[in-house]
């Protein structure tokens, strides 16, 4: 039965884009919301059967066919299913149907409505491949559709009529960048092939300790080309710059992209070959670098963005940094568990982002919204459980658990060190002042835009759905000084190993986590300071010395620019040279030359006598010189 | 028997809807599909009775053979055989005859009959080179195809087709002679050697020695390949010939013609030569490489949609010649993998061209834009064929480049790193395609644009059909045709350990170097 699970979706794809534009559009989101629903259920009713009988080291697996076979080499189209995959087949089908109801409202009066939920469907089918895959090469086919996808919905308003032109680069952009990640990976892929003649994951990660020694050429290698693919989709440094321009597609895409699908496929593939990093500890550690620094830089340049969907943007991206973090120092279980937390609160803050701009005319500017806690009050609700979940207010909120966990692992585990919980400390207070500081501006203050549009059901269940998850989900797993429940991880566990502690770590959990939680209030406060009671000073400070600072900041520490200089102009320079090919302006010369040989001759060929005796006495001459010469 | 069958039909079709096409203008274009659609089906009858591939292995792979008298005096006949690899591209042949077809079923203004004819004795030419067996053969069918394409080119196709039709004859005929000198080589030395003197295939296989002899042996074949295919630096025909040409001109040349090339280099240049193409090979896989970056630097420059395309073409062709000199089981599979992916996919791009040509008489991209408004469906399969040429997984090329890349991995890692940089700026170029085209800002012009007909939902359709089938079950053409790959690997074996051969050209050390590499990479 596993395999109806990627299959709803496809037959949802397939009907809709083959019969899409001539059934009634009534029965569009029928089909498209309604078989990804279907999914979620089965993924229930198996996941109940499979927690049953979930013991360490327990899967289960359903072979379809062999793709191709050529002597020892045959990747085959076959389903696994372990408490990993179950973990993410269960979020992407539940908070994927919750976005599917969502957008069958939000698109409502769009003309592209069947093409959406095709596109939509096809996504969710990709990612669901990528997750049950049991060997690489199907993985990766899930993990290229993906990045199609992706590419078609960002660019899904093509024929704007303002940005059509914006819209287009920024499918262009996300799918090339991606692009150059899966590249590395095909490349480590080669090399699997190489060294061990398949490239079925179990295969793969039983055989690699007994061959491969501990940071050995291969191994480090392999892990750092995996990594570059999994940096590409997580939109992890130095890859990271496609997210933002990523914000061009309707709302509900940016959800799916950032909480139930594509930029979770990295963390995914790192903890699914955890045991390649666990013998190449050193790129392990590059890992958990790669997570701190992109997490600050991220919440950073959160900070400075007027767009209400850019700020959720490089949000996303501090928040994956959180995960390649906990991975980094084997806290797998850690990441996975603020991956389901992260899917629920993103999916929500972009769902009600995108109600606030549906009801604002398609204004995106925070600074232009304000005031609308009274008229819009399901979506500011929760809307604020969101955003407490992301600025993981204390105790109450999901997002403390999750990531005070991975916060706590990142100081106290053997692979850890102060300096990773320091930065990520120190983020972790950025990402509460940026958070409130969308919500004040959008919520609060004076209203600068009229609400021209009252959210209906379809987009209020989901709302209110993923604002009690945001709540409530974090009590799965809670601290061991919390009580020490531990279901979410020991479910885990029988996939991917617990983490390693130092025997005695520096500090107790208690006081950091007691630290993260002032920081976090404290972030709420100057939040309310600086941007409702007393905006005077930033707004100086903003537009008068701060403005090189904001700058840099609002175009994401001007990576873009970078690129920019150092590989688009360049680039594109040295395709406009040489246009007409100078392989065949020489082959043309060849031509010219013929054509000028034949002139000359022809010339000679006067009819003057003089001419021909002259030239007959020359030849005469010098061939008489050759033999007296010679 | 059934082998000289399809290339009569295909002949006399040729010929019958000629001689017709006085009668009614109508007939020869029904002919031709029918004559396509009926060899079509024989091959499918072979493929299907022999996919088991169980007993292929003790025919030695050949599915099937005949052999008639010829020119006794030359030691010529005439020899057709087909193992899986033929069988395959044979297959590929009358499909995209087909799609060919019906892609200039409206389009032909003048003399439809000799039109319809050219194009099936150049797919006969086509068919006769993918069965020959007798080199002679060979030669006669590989000189049969230029003929009627110089005929389409210069007849029916657009503004430039004067000088790009010439253009396509001197170089390809140039090739063709140096094939022909390396040919008649073969044919005397082996007659000095033993005093028979043949062109039949299988006795001229391990004739040739290794040195400089047999170095410039293949390089007369080499270079025939080279420029059919083509590859740099003999591409300079292409861009003129591919977007001069009718649609089903460029089809036929794009998609089927360059693929007997690289049928000869894995036919000809591998097992006549094994000695000199291994040393060959890291020369060979830099112009692989070469090719498959300059092209697609190439083709991002473009403005023209076809110029485009066939810049694209010629960027995927490195490919196939990557795979070539990567000598390794998984390399080869994915030639001719690639062989019938690039076939599909770029025949499908150059269909497209043609129905967005039918509706704006233009092929400048700059003019274009926005067209998905009034087209989605030509679109949609617009993405489907895009992302099959920048090898999305799924859709036959990804199989395809992925066996190739994989295979040259293990033989050289620098260069297939190299290559597979192609894989990241082929984005750029189709993307361009796409967008530039289906999306972005509208079109300067307003245009009126149809909604597809049935008889372009056919091709489209049928086409897809093919390639997301061999991108899921690629299995159909690699188990059919590995037989004969074991075949060509026995051959280069056998060659190695012929102490003859040591003595000539390599010392036992070096042997023994090779072998073992060989062994190494033959591995998978």
């Amino acid at each position: 039965m596993l395999w109806l699970i990627p299959a709803l979706p496809l037959v949802g794809f397939l009907i809709l884009a083959l019969f899409g534009t001539s059934m009634p559009r009534k029965m569009v989101p029928v089909i498209g919301a309604g078989l990804v629903g279907i999914a979620a259920l089965l993924t229930i009713i198996i996941g109940i059967d499979f927690i049953g009988k979930n013991t360490p080291g327990y899967f289960f697996e359903q072979h379809l066919w062999t793709w191709f076979s050529i002597g020892k080499f045959h990747p085959e189209m076959t389903l696994h299913f372990d408490s990993l995959s179950m973990t993410f087949t269960f979020v992407i089908t539940f908070v994927g149907f919750l976005i599917h109801l969502y957008s069958a409202e939000f698109m409502k009066d769009d003309a592209g409505y069947s093409r959406f939920f095709a596109y939509m469907n096809l996504f969710t089918f990709s990612m669901l491949l990528l997750v049950l895959a049991n060997d690489l090469l199907l993985l990766y086919l899930g993990w290229e559709g993906v990045g199609l996808c992706s590419f078609l919905l960002i660019g899904f308003w093509y024929n704007d009529k303002k940005d059509a032109e914006k819209n287009a680069y920024a499918a262009r952009k996300s799918f090339l960048i991606t692009r150059i990640g899966d590249t590395a990976m095909i490349i480590g892929l080669f090399l699997l092939v190489k060294d061990f003649g398949t490239l079925n994951i179990r295969e793969i990660l039983t055989e690699a300790p007994s061959q491969w020694t501990t940071n050995s050429y291969e191994a480090v290698l392999a892990t750092l080309l995996l990594l570059g693919g999994a940096c590409g989709k997580s939109a992890q440094l130095p890859l990271q710059t496609w997210l933002p321009d990523a914000m061009a597609g309707p709302s509900p895409v940016s959800a799916m992209i950032h909480a139930a699908t594509m930029v979770t496929a990295g963390v995914y593939l790192l903890a699914r070959t955890h045991v390649l990093y666990e013998i190449a500890p050193s790129v392990q550690l590059i890992v958990a670098i790669i997570g701190t620094a992109t997490l600050f830089i991220g919440s950073c340049a959160a900070l400075a963005q007027n767009d209400i969907k850019r700020v959720l943007a490089y949000s996303t991206i501090s928040q994956i940094g959180y995960m390649f973090l906990a991975i980094g120092v084997g806290a797998y279980s850690a990441a996975i568990f603020h991956f389901v937390i992260h899917a629920f609160f993103k999916a929500l803050l972009f769902l009600a982002a995108g109600a606030v701009i549906l009801a604002l005319h398609h204004e995106h500017n925070m600074f232009k919204m304000g005031g609308l806690r009274k008229k819009m009050p399901v979506v500011f609700w929760t809307f604020l459980f969101g955003s407490a979940a992301l600025s993981s207010i204390p105790l109450i909120t999901a997002g403390f658990y999750s990531k005070d966990a991975i916060m706590w692992f990142a100081f106290a585990s053997v692979k850890g060190s102060t300096w990773l919980w320091i930065v990520s400390i120190i983020a972790a207070f950025l990402t509460s002042l940026y958070t409130f500081r969308m919500v004040f501006l959008t919520f609060f203050g004076e209203e600068k835009t009229k609400p021209s549009y009252k959210p209906g059901a379809a987009i209020k269940i989901p709302l209110v759905v993923l604002g009690i998850l945001s709540l409530i989900a974090g009590f799965i797993e809670l601290p061991h000084n919390f009580g020490h429940f531990t279901l979410f991880s020991d479910f885990l566990n029988t996939t991917l190993p617990a983490v390693v502690l130092l025997p005695n770590p520096a500090a107790g959990e208690f006081a950091l986590q007691a630290t993260a939680g002032i920081l976090a209030l404290i972030g709420v406060y100057l939040a309310w300071q600086f941007y409702i009671k007393k905006p005077q000073p930033l707004q100086q400070f903003k537009y008068g010395s701060g403005s090189g600072l904001f700058r840099f900041l609002n175009e994401g520490w001007m990576f873009d620019r970078l690129y920019d200089f150092l590989f688009v102009k360049p680039l594109v320079w040295l395709s406009k040279i040489d246009e007409r090919d100078f392989v065949d302006r020489i082959y043309g010369g060849i031509g010219h030359l013929n054509l000028m040989m034949n002139a000359a001759f022809s010339k000679s060929q006067n009819g003057k006598l003089r001419h021909y005796l002259l030239g007959l006495g020359i030849g005469a001459f010098i061939i008489l010189t050759l033999i007296l010469v010679l | 028997m059934i082998l000289v069958a399809l290339l009569l039909i295909l002949m006399i079709g040729g010929l019958l809807g000629w001689l017709l096409s006085s009668v009614n203008k109508n007939i020869p274009k029904w002919i031709s599909l029918i004559a396509l659609c009926t060899d079509l089906v024989l091959v499918a009858g072979l493929w299907i009775e022999n996919a088991g591939n169980v007993n292929l292995s003790g025919k030695g792979g050949w599915i099937a053979d005949v052999q008639f008298e010829w020119i006794p005096s030359f030691g010529s006949t005439i020899h057709f055989g087909m193992d899986g690899i033929s069988l395959v591209m044979t297959a590929l042949t009358f499909f995209l005859g087909i799609a060919a077809v019906l892609s200039s079923w409206k389009n032909v203004e003048k003399s439809e009959g000799f039109y319809h004819f050219n194009i099936m004795w150049l797919l006969a030419g086509i068919t006769g080179v993918f069965l020959s067996l007798d080199m002679m053969l060979f030669y006669f069918f590989w000189e049969i195809m230029l003929v009627p394409m110089f005929f389409i080119i210069t007849i029916w196709g657009h503004e430039n087709r004067k000088y790009a039709g010439w253009k396509f004859f001197l170089f390809t005929q140039i090739g063709g002679l140096m094939m022909l000198l390396s040919i008649l080589g073969l044919y005397f030395l082996h007659g000095y050697n033993t005093g028979a003197y043949t062109f039949d295939y299988f006795q001229l296989l391990g004739t040739a020695p290794g040195g400089a002899l047999g170095f410039w042996l293949m390089a007369g074949f080499l270079i025939a390949f080279f420029v059919k295919l083509p590859t740099i630096p003999f591409h300079s025909w292409l861009p003129d010939a591919y977007t001069e040409a009718p649609v089903a001109g460029s089809v036929i040349v794009a998609a089927l013609m360059s693929k007997t090339a690289a049928y000869g280099l894995l036919r000809f240049v591998i097992p006549f030569f094994p000695e000199a193409a291994r040393s060959f090979a890291i020369p060979g896989l830099i112009i692989g490489v070469a090719a498959i970056l300059y092209g697609a630097k190439m083709s991002y420059g473009q403005r023209n949609y076809k110029r485009l395309i066939a810049f694209s073409s010629f960027s995927h062709m490195g490919f196939i010649v990557v795979g070539v000199f990567s000598f390794n089981a998984l390399a080869y599979q994915g030639v001719l993998m690639l062989m019938v992916a690039h076939g599909l996919s770029i025949a499908a791009l150059f269909i497209i061209s043609e129905f967005v040509y039918d509706r704006t008489r233009t092929m400048d991209m700059q003019a274009m834009g926005s067209f998905w408004d009034q087209m989605p469906n030509l679109g949609g399969y617009t993405v489907v064929f895009i992302m099959s040429s920048l090898g999305l997984p799924g859709l036959a090329n990804f199989v395809a480049e992925f066996l190739i890349l994989a295979g040259a991995w293990q033989f050289n890692t620098v260069l297939s790193v190299l290559a597979t940089m192609g894989l990241i700026v082929s984005v750029t170029y189709s993307m361009r395609i796409l967008q530039k085209v289906f999306h972005q800002s509208k079109a300067p012009v307003e245009y009126k644009l149809n909604p597809m007909s049935p008889r372009e939902w056919v091709v489209m359709g049928g086409i897809t059909i093919a390639i997301v089938w061999l991108g899921f079950f690629p299995q159909s053409v690699i188990g059919i045709a590995q037989p004969a790959f074991d075949n060509i690997k026995t051959i280069q074996v056998a060659e190695k350990i012929s102490p003859q051969m040591q003595k000539q050209t390599y010392t036992l050390n070096q042997v023994k170097a090779v072998s073992k590499t060989e062994q190494k990479g033959g591995d998978l």
